[in-house]
C-alpha cells in the first residue's frame, strides 16, 4: 500500500555538520508542492560532534505536531546509525552512507545505500567543502525515490542559497548528482510519495522566535535588553535584525530603537524596567534560569507597578536541565516569579501565528496594567519551523496605558497620587520623566497612594487590595480561552502553548478511533477567565494536557479557579523533552478514561 | 511715599530657581550621618549649575545611601530600586531618555560588594551617569557588618577586626573605563561641591567615591572609616576648582602647579598640586598614585582621572534626537508593505 504525503523522515547527522540548508531545502520543497509540513530540529546541547536529528512530517491533513514513528530515516550519522536503524518500524525506508552497510542489520525494511564520498568527489573539486555539500545529495536522492519536484528543490535551494551564487552552483550540482545516483540505481519508492495538494497556498514557513520578533517590531518596541541563552537567543537575535533593517529614520539615518546586551539577566531585566519607567517599550526574552534570575526585580515591577515585557522561550529545568529540549515546566514559577505576595500576567501562544500577535499584544496590556507581563513560549515553538497562516497587520492603536499627559494633569490636580485607583479599575496613573506632568518617587519599599514611604500597616493592605483588583482588570484585558464545545461531549480537554496541534490532532484520533467525542478549551493566558471554569462545569470528565512532571497548571487552577469543580480534572502530562505528539495525548487520555 | 521696607529679591539661580526648590523629603537618616551632608552638596551643586530637575532623574539601589534620591530635587523623578541594581535600572531609563541627566547613589556594599557585576560594566560602558558612592566602609541598615571597602585591620564596633583587603572603588573605575574618577569626603564641602559640579558637567560616566562615615555603626576607635580618621588621612591631592562655562571667570593659578581640564560643555575644572606634571588623563599615572597613597596607609581624594571627550554610550548607539520614549505608533510601527515583504520571503 503507497502512502501519499503522510509520512515522516528523520535526517540522523552530526551536529554542525551543515545539513541544515539540505533540510529545510528537503522541507520548503514539499512544502512548496502544496503539502503541510512541519520540521523540527533535535539537536544536542553541543557545538560540534555530537548527534542531531532533524525531523520533516508531511501531513496531507494538516496535522503539525511530532509524530513519535519515523518513516524515512535518513542516516549520516555512523556513532547513531546502528540504534537509529534498529528503533524502525518494520517496513521503513532508509537512506544510509554506503560504507556503514546498514543493510546487514534487518531484512525487513528498505535499504537504499548511496555512496556519498564518491558523489560528492566528482561533484565538488575543494575537499574542504565536501563535508558541508555532501549533505545535498540525500536531498538528490529522496526527490527521486519520493517523487518530489526537482524544479522545486531547485527553488527551495534558491531561497536558502540564492545570493551566494558560487554556493548555489555547487549544492545544486550536489543535489542533482543525488537525484541522478538513485535514478540509475534505484526504483522509485513504492510505498512513499510526495502528491502535489493544494493545502499550502498563502502559508508560510517560520519559527516561533521569529514570529515574535516580528511581533516585537511591529509592537514598537524602542528598548531591548537580553543576555544569550538558548532557546532564546535567536529571539532577540532577529529582533535586532529587523529592527536594524526596519526601524532606522529615513531622513537621519539614526535608530528608534536601542539595544542592550546586558551583563546577566538580572541586568537585562533591570534595563527593561528602567527603560519602561522612563516611557520606553522595552523587552527582554530568556529561559528558565534567566527567569530565575529575574525574579527579585519581577516582584519590584508589580508592586512598583513598571511595565516590562519578558519572553520566557521554556526548556527543560531544573537547573541547567536540558538545554536544548523543550517544555512547559516554568509556569507556576514565572506566574508567581518573586517574594512575597506577587503574580504576573502570562501570554500563552499556541503556535508561531500567537507568537507574532501575543508578542504585540504584551506591550499594550504591560503598558496598559503596569505590570511585568510574560510570554510563555517554548522550544518547541521558539525554534522550530512551523507552518502557520500569513500574519495580518495590526489594526489596534498602540496603547501606552495611563500616562499623564497635560489634560489629565489639569484634570486630576493636585490630587493626583501615583498610587491613587481614580477609575475603579485598579490601575493608577503614572507620570513620565521629562513631561510637564509631576514627578514622583519610585520604590518597592512601602509607600502610598501618593507615592511616599510607609510603613502603616493600612496603606500596606490598601495597596495590596488595589493590585489584586488590578489582576482582575487583566481578566478583560488578556486574550479569551478559544473553546470547542461539542453538544453531548462528556468529556473536556485543556491545553495550552504547543501543546496544540498535538491536541488537535489526538481529538480526530479519539473520535475516529476510539469514538471519543470531546471538547476542547485552549488557554491563552494567565488570570484565568470565567470560560474556564465554566468549561470545566459543562464537562463530566476534563483532562489537562501539559509538558511538564507536575501538573503546574492544574496547580494555577486550584489556586485561582472554582476549587469544587477543577477537583474533576485529571492529568495527562508529558515531560520527556520531546515535542509532545497525537498519540501521547490520546494514550494518556484513554488510559485514565478506562481506570 | 511708602516707608514699609523693600522685600529683599530672593536668591536665585541662573534658570530663576530658590535653593529650596532643589531639596526634597526629610531625611530619615541618623543625626550627623554623612550621607546627609553629601545630600546638601548636591542640592547645592545641582542648584548653582542651574539645572532643570524636571531634565534630572535621580536612581538608586538598597541601603541607607539608597535612601538619599528622596531627600534631595522632589521635582526630578526618582526611582529607588533593589539592591545592587541601580546600575541597570539607569541604564535602561537613559535608553529610554537620553536627554535627561541621570544621578545615581549608591553604597560601598550595594556597589562593591552585590553590586559589583553592574558597577564593573556600567563603568566600562561609559553610560553618561553621575554615579557616587556614599562608602562608609560597612552596611548601616542591618546594623554594621563591614562592607567589601573596609580596610584590612579596620575594626567594627563589636570588635571584630576586617581581615581581607578593601576593594578601591576608583581604581577599578579607571581600570574599567569609567572616564571621570573622583574621591571626595563628605566632611570637606568646598571640595565636595567642585568635584559634584565637574561632575555634572561631565559627559561620561562619572565615578565618585565619597568617604560618609557612619556615626552609629562606624566612627569609633580603630575604625578606618571614622570623622577622626578620615579628617587624619586625607591626603587632598590639592585644590579642585571647577568654573561652569556660564560663569565669566578667570582663574588665577601659578604655570606648572596647575592642570586646567576642559569639560565637554565648555566648563573648566582646575586641579592644583596633585603633582608636579601629573596628566589626569593618564590612566597609569593615576592607578600608580592610588596605590602609593593606599600603601601609605591614607587614602587620596580629588580628581584622579577625566578623560571628557571620551565617547559615551548613548551617544555610540546612534538613536534619534527626540527620546525614544516619545516616539509617535509612524515611528514605531513600520508601515503594512514591511510585513507583506516578510511574509513574501517565508511563503
Amino acid at each position: 500500500m503507497s502512502v501519499v504525503n503522510d509520512f515522516t523522515i528523520q535526517v540522523a547527522t552530526v551536529n554542525g555538520s551543515g545539513s541544515n540548508t539540505a533540510n529545510l531545502v528537503l522541507l520548503r520543497s514539499i512544502f512548496q508542492m502544496g503539502v503541510p509540513v512541519s520540521g523540527k530540529n533535535l539537536f544536542p546541547s553541543n557545538i560540534a560532534g555530537l548527534p542531531t536529528w532533524f525531523t520533516i512530517r508531511a501531513n496531507h491533513r494538516g496535522y503539525i505536531a511530532r509524530k513519535k514513528e519515523i518513516d524515512l530515516l535518513v542516516a549520516m550519522n555512523a556513532e547513531t546509525a546502528r540504534e537509529d536503524v534498529l528503533s524502525l518500524e518494520p517496513g521503513c525506508t532508509v537512506v544510509y552512507d554506503e560504507p556503514l552497510k546498514l543493510s546487514a542489520l534487518r531484512d525487513d525494511l528498505a535499504f537504499f545505500p548511496v555512496p556519498y564520498d564518491k558523489i560528492v568527489a566528482e561533484v565538488c573539486p575543494d575537499a574542504k567543502l565536501r563535508k558541508l555539500v555532501k549533505n545535498m545529495i540525500y536531498d538528490g536522492v529522496l526527490a527521486f525515490l519520493l517523487s518530489i519536484d526537482l524544479a522545486e528543490m531547485e527553488k527551495a535551494l534558491d531561497k536558502q542559497l540564492g545570493k551566494k551564487p558560487k554556493a548555489m552552483a555547487l549544492n545544486w550540482g550536489a543535489l542533482q548528482a543525488g537525484h541522478k545516483y538513485a535514478s540509475e540505481h534505484f526504483k522509485p519508492s513504492e510505498k512513499y510519495k510526495v502528491e502535489r495538494l493544494n493545502k499550502t497556498a498563502g502559508k508560510i514557513l517560520v519559527e516561533g522566535n521569529a514570529a515574535a520578533a516580528m511581533g516585537c517590531l511591529f509592537g514598537g518596541v524602542t528598548v531591548v535588553a537580553w543576555y544569550p541563552i538558548t532557546p532564546s537567543s535567536s529571539l532577540p537575535e532577529t529582533v535586532i535584525s529587523y529592527l536594524r533593517k526596519y526601524r532606522m529614520d529615513p531622513k537621519t539615518g539614526k535608530a528608534t530603537f536601542a539595544v542592550v546586551q546586558a551583563e546577566d539577566e538580572i541586568a537585562a531585566i533591570g534595563m527593561v524596567i528602567g527603560a519602561s519607567w522612563a516611557g520606553g517599550r522595552a523587552m527582554t526574552s530568556t529561559s528558565g534560569p534567566g527567569v530565575s534570575l529575574m525574579s527579585e526585580f519581577s516582584g519590584l515591577a508589580y508592586y512598583a507597578e513598571v511595565p516590562a515585557v519578558v519572553f520566557n522561550v521554556q526548556r527543560v529545568g531544573p537547573s541547567t536541565g536540558l538545554p536544548t529540549r523543550t517544555a512547559q515546566a516554568d509556569i507556576l514559577s514565572t506566574a508567581v516569579n518573586s517574594h512575597g505576595d506577587t503574580k504576573h500576567p502570562l501570554l500563552l501562544p499556541g503556535s508561531v501565528e500567537e507568537c507574532y500577535e501575543m508578542a504585540m499584544a504584551s506591550f499594550d496590556l504591560s503598558e496598559r496594567l503596569q505590570t511585568i507581563v510574560y510570554v510563555m513560549s517554548d522550544l518547541d515553538l521558539g525554534m522550530n519551523m512551523w507552518m502557520s497562516n500569513a500574519f495580518t497587520y495590526p489594526t489596534k492603536a498602540i496603547d501606552r496605558g495611563k500616562v499623564l499627559d497635560e489634560a489629565k494633569v489639569r484634570e486630576l490636580g493636585a490630587s493626583w497620587g501615583r498610587y491613587k485607583d481614580v477609575d475603579g479599575d485598579g490601575i493608577p496613573w503614572r507620570s513620565l520623566p521629562d513631561t510637564k506632568a509631576p514627578a514622583y518617587f519610585t520604590r518597592g519599599s512601602g509607600h502610598n497612594e501618593m507615592a511616599a514611604y510607609s510603613e502603616r500597616p493600612e496603606d500596606y493592605k490598601n495597596n495590596l487590595d488595589r493590585l489584586a483588583r488590578k489582576f482582575e482588570t487583566a481578566k478583560s484585558l488578556v486574550p479569551q480561552p478559544v473553546v470547542d464545545v461539542v453538544t453531548g461531549a462528556k468529556v473536556g480537554i485543556i491545553g495550552y502553548g504547543s501543546s496544540d496541534f498535538a491536541i488537535q490532532e489526538s481529538r480526530d484520533q479519539l473520535r475516529e478511533q476510539h469514538g471519543l467525542t470531546t471538547s476542547y478549551l485552549r488557554l491563552r493566558a494567565y488570570p484565568f477567565t470565567a470560560e474556564l471554569d465554566d468549561f470545566i462545569r459543562r464537562h463530566e470528565r476534563v483532562y489537562l494536557v501539559e509538558q511538564n512532571r507536575d501538573a503546574q497548571m492544574l496547580s494555577l487552577i486550584l489556586i485561582d479557579g472554582d476549587r469544587t469543580e477543577s477537583a474533576k480534572i485529571r492529568s495527562v502530562l508529558h515531560y520527556s523533552g520531546m515535542p509532545i505528539d497525537a498519540r501521547s495525548v490520546t494514550d494518556g487520555i484513554l488510559a485514565k478514561e478506562r481506570a | 511715599m511708602s516707608d514699609a521696607p523693600a522685600t529683599p529679591a530672593k536668591k536665585t539661580n541662573r534658570i530663576g530657581l530658590e535653593l529650596a526648590q532643589y531639596r526634597g523629603s526629610k531625611t530619615t537618616l541618623c543625626a550627623g550621618c554623612g550621607h546627609n551632608a553629601i545630600t546638601e552638596r548636591i542640592i547645592d551643586a545641582f542648584y548653582e549649575m542651574g539645572v532643570d530637575a524636571k531634565k534630572v532623574i535621580k536612581l538608586s539601589g538598597i541601603g541607607c545611601s539608597s535612601k538619599s534620591p528622596a531627600y534631595f530635587m522632589s521635582q526630578a523623578h526618582g526611582f529607588n530600586s533593589v539592591h545592587g541594581r541601580m546600575p541597570s535600572v539607569a541604564t535602561g531609563a537613559l535608553l529610554a531618555n537620553k536627554t535627561m541627566l541621570a544621578i545615581g547613589v549608591s553604597g560601598d556594599g550595594d556597589t562593591g560588594a552585590i553590586g559589583a557585576g553592574q558597577f564593573m560594566h556600567t563603568m566600562r560602558r561609559n553610560l553618561p551617569l553621575i554615579y557616587i558612592v556614599e562608602d562608609n566602609g560597612c552596611y548601616g541598615l542591618t546594623k554594621g557588618q563591614f562592607s567589601p571597602t573596609a580596610d584590612q585591620g579596620s575594626k567594627a564596633k563589636n570588635g571584630v577586626v576586617n581581615e581581607l583587603p578593601p576593594l578601591d572603588l576608583c581604581a577599578l573605575a579607571i581600570e574599567l573605563g569609567a572616564t571621570f574618577v573622583a574621591r571626595s569626603f563628605s566632611g570637606d564641602k568646598k571640595q565636595l561641591l567642585s568635584v559634584l559640579k565637574a561632575a555634572i558637567a561631565h559627559k561620561g560616566t562619572a565615578l565618585i567615591d565619597v568617604i560618609s562615615p557612619c556615626v552609629t555603626f562606624n566612627d569609633h576607635e580603630g575604625s578606618t572609616k571614622s570623622y577622626a580618621y578620615v579628617k587624619d588621612h586625607d591626603d587632598i591631592l590639592g585644590e579642585v576648582t571647577f568654573i561652569p562655562y556660564f560663569e565669566d571667570l578667570t582663574v588665577d593659578y601659578e604655570a606648572g602647579g596647575t592642570t586646567n581640564v576642559k569639560m565637554h560643555d565648555g566648563s573648566h575644572l582646575y586641579l592644583r598640586k596633585i603633582a608636579e606634571d601629573y596628566n589626569p588623563s593618564d590612566k597609569m599615572a593615576a592607578l600608580k598614585l592610588l596605590h602609593e597613597t593606599a600603601l601609605r596607609g591614607e587614602f587620596a581624594t580629588g580628581v584622579f582621572y577625566v578623560q571628557p571627550d571620551a565617547e559615551d554610550f548613548l551617544t555610540s548607539l546612534n538613536t534619534v534626537d527626540t527620546p525614544l520614549a516619545f516616539l509617535t505608533q509612524d515611528q514605531v510601527r513600520p508601515p503594512k508593505a514591511v510585513l507583506d515583504q516578510l511574509m513574501e520571503g517565508l511563503k
